[in-house]
């Protein structure tokens, strides 16, 4: 058989999607893809673009799986753009001149930011938000501008309040710059969005620390004053200082390979196609947000695009059907131009007609302003099918009703608007209804994958591809998943048939305060090295037993790290971390320390998390050494527990020229506000004084960063095995509701995270994601914030020292022996070497069981 | 059963089988364990509230496990500091330090078949911890 050559130029999102459904139909092997990008990347999540900004990797943006890198029958040829097409020779030529010939050309080639023709939109400082290269460029320009040494805060300016827009305004807040967006019409979102919707949006978006300004343009861009910065001047005369302006205007198809080559283009641009998707040129075709496609009935070259990704998927597949001999085309309800905002902290959706255009169509708007909902549905004539509809700040109902766009509503419109109304579950929605519409996965679809063995998310997605793209219908597919029965095992270990969070509301409930009465009630057998650590993790949370975590049957239940209130290293001593708060120490401390590192032969080493740790202590010498701490002023450190391990502190406005806060002061105070904390997991933090972030704030489990008007908080970041960046939850916060935002937080957190689960997993493991987190614990949704915060009271009332705790009480201390019966004979294999002036254990070569005289050595240089 | 390296090395321990007096009893918390020196030998001591069948229970509810004290998986001497509790029934020890199971019965790892520490015969005297050495 030939293989023929089919060639794409153009690889983003539609283009990628032609070569995946080609690579997965072609089984025959009949074509082979050559594909021309312009961009020097393969093909990413342009959709998720945004989430750059909030440290998402390129690699985690790509769309480019390794099966498709490894294909033989796929050439991909990136920083190559397609500059003419010669139809009777059949080949396309790239700008660097090579020449390619095609059995079939399929243009996905997108669309291009329009930017509107103002005077000195080509400065320094303005750029368009659409590529990766786009955001690297706006990140390195805001960088440069925080970074610069003058006073007065630093602005953008976006033109165009779309959603896209709105997106990239974010984006600038994110980057530490005052976002303002300019929007010509007289409301956001013009498109999707009506007049009533509009209004709530803007305040909402308002509330976000975005200045809006609708219904004035932007009349030109300037150099500033003393060639800092950029001035844009408006329509109403007003001048604003920009260090960043982003037109984010509109796009236009990407059209002139076909306009050159003389192919029809519609009226308002994009390459004219038929219903599936062929040019006038039966050999070419296009796909994606350059097609137009013809509508019905008209007359000449009346054609749409569109903006949206999930209708150039569906031509995508469209066209890979047809090049197979297929005979599909595209039909309306492929072409669904559904939205939901993906701006953090503002909820707006718009699907189907969202602005009642079909004849007859009838509007039902539930409008409250106090709650701040706007709810509008848009529907037939006779109110019984569903036509679109409008969500603003609660776009909870999206999922399901953008499912049941075209079907027969179950129930009267209003009730199913209402607050409090008509909640329609996945269930009551037919098998036809398109459940991811980004993918076109309908839920009979998704019900038969899950009868087939895709018991969670993870699996549905591969096989179904739902919930790859945008991830607005994740939740659904989580509902059907509990809906047809699939039980994920939460249980914690043989003994408890429960997740941690049941055990949790269990101790919580009954108040029961020993493992052996909750193991015989609600477990079975003796427990475990797994559920007795978090037994003993929720025990010292609730507070539902003695105040230290060594009292009575507890003690049994505790790691060794916790037993022994110290971290237990290879060779069967410990190491010692008094608290540091903040990373502030006082000459005599550090004196202090040093002296008992000496005296105790201790090796010393500065930590990653600001503090001094000691290592190669014998279990016997714990309380000597620690009673010496402890009088020169010392506590524990918790850095053998899952709790508060550190607060980490850049130096702030005490010393730095650019410190807007005392970030010291703040550290220390939230360090010995939640010192001693037990949780799922440990929990670290850090401030940073101001947007320079020198503590590392955005890697913590909650981070604090200074602003001219308060604290950011950030959450749910971390280093580790899977770095994440933390999000954040609130700007500039007063210090009350900042520390009061905290104590929610860690408390919800405490209540309801798995064993072993670091904030970050937690949160993505939770339903409505931040948002939700957001209304938890900041707008009270759950009825649940007093009692977050007398747990909090509870806690900081209850303190004391772990370990002047031990030192206090002769049958705690009693445990801290070498041997029953020789206490104080050091351990006979404990041995040490010389290592750079200090003492290390003795090498082990793990497995192989033989001892090794002295660990590999370094050549250290100078020495 | 075979031996660890470092037990073999301890060659001042009396020869034959030998009662060996440790500690009193209530010097054990039940649910946890404890390290003896006995002739240069590092044993790990288990005191568990009862009900694992019976052998070696003088004290009414308590059973005494001993095995040896050193981790063979990490070479360190810790197993008497690792946290009691069952598999399937049968009564373990987690090693500190990488956490694999070891049987109180057999000394088999349960995670790791390579791997197994000695068993010793425990009893309960007059309230005495006794130790069986061979
Ligand atoms: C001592 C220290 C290294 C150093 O010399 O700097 C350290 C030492 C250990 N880390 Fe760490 N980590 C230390 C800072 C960090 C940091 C940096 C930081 O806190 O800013 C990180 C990355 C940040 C983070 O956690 O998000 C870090 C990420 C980890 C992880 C991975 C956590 C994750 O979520 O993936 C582990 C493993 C775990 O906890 O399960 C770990 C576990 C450990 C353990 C406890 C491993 C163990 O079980 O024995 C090490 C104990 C050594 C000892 O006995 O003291 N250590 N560890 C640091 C103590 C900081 C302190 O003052 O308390
Ligand atoms: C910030 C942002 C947020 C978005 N959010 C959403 C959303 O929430 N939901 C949604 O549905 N859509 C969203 N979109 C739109 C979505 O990304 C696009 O609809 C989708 O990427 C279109 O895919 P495409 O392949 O047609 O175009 P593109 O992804 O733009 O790919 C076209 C590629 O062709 C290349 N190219 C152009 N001309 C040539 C040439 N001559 N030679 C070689 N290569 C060429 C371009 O460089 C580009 O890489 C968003 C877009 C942006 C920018
Ligand atoms: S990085 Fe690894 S080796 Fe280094 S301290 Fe942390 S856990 Fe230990
Ligand atoms: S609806 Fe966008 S990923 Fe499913």
């Amino acid at each position: 058989m030939n293989t023929k050559t089919l060639v794409i130029v153009g690889h983003g999102m539609v283009g990628h999607r032609l070569v995946e459904a080609m690579r997965s139909r072609d089984e025959a092997g009949q074509w082979r893809i050559v594909v021309f990008g312009q961009e020097s990347r393969p093909a990413y999540d342009r959709v998720s673009l945004s989430s750059y900004f909030e440290g998402a990797s390129e690699g985690e943006l790509s769309l480019v799986a390794d099966d498709v890198r490894r294909d033989q029958a796929v050439e991909l040829r990136l920083g190559a753009r397609v500059v003419a097409v010669d139809r009777d020779a059949q080949t396309v030529r790239t700008a660097s001149g090579q020449t390619r010939g095609y059995d079939t050309l399929v243009l996905a080639t997108g669309s291009y930011p329009f930017v509107p023709p103002v005077p000195g939109r080509d400065l320094p400082g303005c750029f368009v938000y659409r590529t990766l290269d786009d955001l690297d460029a706006i990140r390195t320009a805001a960088e440069a501008a925080v970074a610069r040494g003058d006073p007065g805060r630093r602005s953008g300016v976006v033109v165009g309040g779309g959603l896209l827009g709105l997106e990239a305004a974010r984006a600038l807040r994110l980057l530490g710059l005052s976002p303002h967006v300019v929007e010509i019409a007289p409301r956001l979102m013009p498109v999707q969005v009506d007049e009533g919707g509009g209004a709530l949006l803007r305040r909402l978006v308002e509330d976000l620390d975005v200045a809006v300004r609708c219904g004035v343009s932007v009349q030109s861009i300037a150099k500033g004053p003393r060639g800092r910065g950029l001035v844009a001047a408006l329509s109403d005369g007003i001048e604003l200082d920009a260090d960043v302006v982003v037109f984010s205007a509109g796009i236009r198809p990407f059209d002139q390979l076909a306009r050159a080559m003389g192919l029809p283009v519609g009226e308002r641009g994009g390459v004219l196609v038929n219903d599936y998707c062929r040019t006038a040129d039966e050999r070419i075709y296009a796909i994606g947000e350059c097609a137009a496609i013809a509508v019905r009935g008209a007359v000449g070259g009346v054609g749409r695009t569109y903006g949206l990704v999930a209708p150039g998927y569906a031509m995508a597949e469209v066209v890979a059907d047809r090049l197979l001999g297929g005979g599909a085309t595209v039909t309306a309800a492929d072409l669904d131009t559904s939205t939901k905002l993906k701006l953090l902290g503002v909820d707006v959706a718009s699907f189907g007609d969202a602005h009642a255009s079909t004849r007859g169509a009838l509007e039902v708007v539930i409008n409250d302003p106090v709650a701040g909902s706007y709810q509008k549905l848009v529907v037939s004539d006779d109110a019984k099918t569903l036509l679109g509809g409008i969500l603003v700040g609660d776009a909870s109902r999206y999922a399901t009703l953008r499912s049941l766009m075209g079907s027969k509503l179950p129930a009267d419109p209003v009730a199913m608007i209402a607050p409090g109304g008509v909640a329609v579950g996945a269930d009551e929605l037919p098998d036809s209804a398109q459940i991811c519409s980004c993918n076109a996965v309908t839920k009979g679809t998704l019900r038969a994958a899950i009868a087939k063995g895709a018991h969670d998310v993870p699996a549905l997605k591969a096989c179904t591809k739902a919930g790859t793209t945008c991830g607005s219908c994740l939740p659904t597919l989580k509902l059907l998943l509990k809906q047809s029965g699939v039980t994920v095992s939460k249980a914690v270990c043989e003994h408890f048939a429960c997740s941690r969070q049941e055990l949790f509301q269990i101790v919580a409930g009954t108040g029961i305060q020993t493992f052996s009465e909750l193991v015989a009630r609600y477990g079975s057998g003796r427990g475990c090295d797994i559920c007795k650590p978090a037994v003993a993790s929720i025990l010292a949370s609730t507070g539902a037993c003695g105040s230290h975590i060594l009292d009575g049957e507890q003690a049994t239940l505790q790691d060794t790290n916790d037993h022994f209130l110290a971290n237990l290293q290879r060779n069967g001593t410990y190491s010692v971390i008094p608290r540091i708060p903040g990373g502030e120490i006082t000459p005599e401390g550090l004196i202090a320390i040093g002296e008992i590192a000496r005296d105790f032969k201790l090796y010393t080493k500065i930590t990653g998390g600001q503090r001094i740790d000691m290592f190669g202590a014998r279990v016997e010498q714990l309380p000597a050494i620690w009673r010496r701490l402890v009088d020169a002023g010392f506590e524990s450190g918790h850095a053998y527990g899952k709790a508060l391990r550190t607060v980490k502190s850049c130096v702030g406005t005490d010393w730095c020229r650019y410190g807007v806060q005392d970030s010291v002061s703040m550290a220390i105070l939230l360090e010995l506000r939640y010192r001693g904390l037990r949780s799922p997991h440990k929990l670290k933090s850090a401030v940073s004084g101001c947007a320079r972030e020198c503590a590392e704030a955005r890697s913590k489990d909650f981070g604090v960063i200074a602003t001219e008007a308060g604290w950011n908080l950030y959450v749910c970041g971390n280093g580790g095995f899977r770095p994440r960046h933390a999000d954040l939850l609130a700007a500039d916060l007063g210090t009350e509701t900042l520390v009061r935002t905290i104590d929610r937080f860690l408390m919800f957190y405490i209540r309801t995270a798995d064993r072993l689960q670091r904030t970050a997993p937690w949160l993505e493991a939770m339903e409505g994601g931040l948002d939700h987190l957001r209304e938890v614990i900041m707008d009270d949704k759950l009825g649940i914030c007093a009692e977050l915060d007398a747990a909090m009271a509870r806690h900081v009332a209850g303190y004391s020292d772990e370990w002047r705790g031990v030192l206090e009480d002769p049958v705690k201390l009693a445990r801290f022996n070498s041997f029953v019966n020789a206490p104080g004979t050091p351990d006979p294999t404990v041995e040490f070497v010389d290592r750079r002036g200090q003492r290390v254990p003795v090498g082990y070569d793990r497995g192989s069981q033989r001892v090794l005289i002295s660990g590999p050595t370094l050549q250290v240089a100078g020495k | 059963m075979t031996m660890t390296a470092q037990s073999c090395d301890s060659g001042t321990g009396p020869v034959g089988l030998r009662w060996e007096t440790v500690c009193r009893l209530d010097r054990l918390q039940p649910g946890r364990g404890v390290a003896a020196l006995l002739g240069g030998r590092q044993v790990a001591l288990f005191r568990l509230p009862g009900a694992f069948g019976d052998e070696g229970a003088d004290d009414v509810n308590s059973v005494v496990y001993a095995i040896d004290n050193i981790d063979p998986c990490s070479g360190a001497a810790v197993l008497s500091r690792g946290i009691v509790g069952d598999r399937n029934g049968q009564p373990v020890v987690a090693s500190p330090i990488y956490k694999q199971a070891f049987s109180l019965l057999t000394g088999r790892c349960l995670d790791d078949p390579a791997q197994e520490v000695e068993v010793h015969k425990v009893r309960v005297v007059d309230g005495w911890i006794q130790v069986e050495l061979s």
